[in-house]
Parts: C-alpha cells; structure tokens; sequence
C-alpha cells in the first residue's frame, strides 16, 4: 500500500517536491526508521534530511516523535520546527 | 449553568477585524466580565523586510489548533474563544494572528490567551518565510528555542 508523503517550508523547497506516494520497504516500522530510509533515496533527501533530528513528523495530521510507529499511516508530514504565531 | 465554549477556528489569507471578532463573542450575553485579545503583527525588522510569506498544513493547521483550544477550555472557566491565524503573504503592520478569550473573570481570560499564543508558537503548522525590502533572496525564519520553552511552562506535571 502506497503512503503519502507530504512536506512543507525548507523540507519541501530542498526535496523539490510538496508530496508523493511511496512504497514502503518491509522493515521500516518507526518514523526514525522512515527518515533514515528517505535519506538515502538521493542528493535532495541528503540535504533536507541532514539532520534528522531537527525534523519534525505528523501522522494523519497529528504530531508524532521519532520512535512512533507508523503503521496504517495514510499521510505522514515532514517538517521544520514551526514558526507560526 | 451554561455549558463549555465552542472555540472558534478559522485559518484564513485574508485579514481581520478585531472589534467584530469581540462583538462575536460578547453580543447578547451578560455573564462576560473580562475579553483579552492578542494580536499578532508583522514586524519590518528595522526596515529589512518587504512581506513574511506564511505557508501552513491544511487540514492538520485547523485540527491541530483545535486540539489546542479544547486543552485551554479544558483548562479555564472560558465563555468564549476565537483563534484566527492568516496565511499567504503578509505585509508589514498587517496582522498575522488572532487570539480572543472571554470569561467571568480576567485572570482565566489572560493566562488562556497566553497558553494560546504559546502552544500556536510551537504546534501550530504555520512556517513564516522572509522577503527582503532589498529585493535580496529571503529564507525561512528559524523556530527559537524560548518559544519552546515558553509553550513547556503549561505543561502539566506528569502523573
């Protein structure tokens, strides 16, 4: 099953993309696991994804930390830190 | 007794007026006894910048400050409350964002309005991008790390 990836401000500007649908590889099971994986899809993930650790993730437009599970995520979102308000 | 506010939510591009958005809140009713608003505006930084463009998350921006408002009405003894946060490109002197909050009393109407402002800070999906008065190439405005702790002072001790 496909999941849509969506993401926003510098994450969006340096993947290139606003969204896309991805098959998952087995063995991906946290959003930790995911970001790792995205990172090495190529140069643009590289960049965004540098540190991982600043990255903010949403499922199903609700935030999540890192160690979360991500399965029956129809939507996760990656993201900077927010500077609304 | 009455029963709990119904928050008001609205993300929108185009601007607001405040003095209806109290009307809205206040008219027709006589238990209202403090309204604190909050409006937040767009600084030039001492003439550096054109326009702040204000890119959000549909769907997850109207939910998630949402969540927020129930947490605050959860929390304090409110009449109302409205929370209006723009999107889209904002010029200078223009407002950003929109926070009323009405109760009996002014002390649960300022400490709500301040956990409003906080928590928008740090969990709303809004991410504010520079345009420069020089005409130079702007970037995105880093999140600062006293917003976070600013929005961790509510947090309820844990169980």
């Amino acid at each position: 099953m496909a999941t849509k990836l969506i993401y926003f401000a510098w994450v969006r500007e340096r993947i290139g993309k606003p969204e896309e649908d991805v098959e998952l590889p087995a063995g991906i099971e946290t959003v930790a696991e995911l970001l790792r994986w995205l990172k090495s899809r190529g140069k643009e993930y590289e960049h965004a994804l540098q540190y991982p650790d600043v990255i903010r993730v949403a499922i199903n437009q609700e935030h999540v930390e890192h160690r979360e599970k991500i399965a029956g995520a129809r939507e996760i979102a990656l993201f900077p830190p927010m500077t609304g308000g | 007794m009455s029963g709990a506010a119904v928050p008001v939510v609205r993300i929108q591009r185009e601007d607001f007026d405040v003095a209806a958005e109290i009307a809205r809140l206040t008219e027709g009713r006589a238990d209202i006894g403090a309204v604190v608003t909050f409006c937040g505006l767009c600084r030039d930084e001492q003439g550096r910048l054109s326009a702040l463009e204000l890119e959000h998350y549909p769907g997850m921006a109207e939910a998630e400050i949402a969540r927020i408002a129930s947490e605050a009405i959860e929390r304090w003894p409110l009449q109302g409350l409205t929370v209006i946060h723009r999107h889209g490109k904002v010029r200078p002197g223009e407002n950003i964002v929109l926070v009323v909050t009405a109760s009996a009393h002014r002390q649960a109407a300022f400490e709500a309005a301040n956990f409003l402002t906080d928590y928008l800070k740090s969990r709303a999906p809004f991410w504010k991008k520079e345009h420069h008065a020089d005409g130079s190439a702007g970037g995105w405005v880093d999140a600062k790390e006293i917003d976070d702790k600013a929005a961790g002072r509510w947090k309820a001790p844990s169980k």
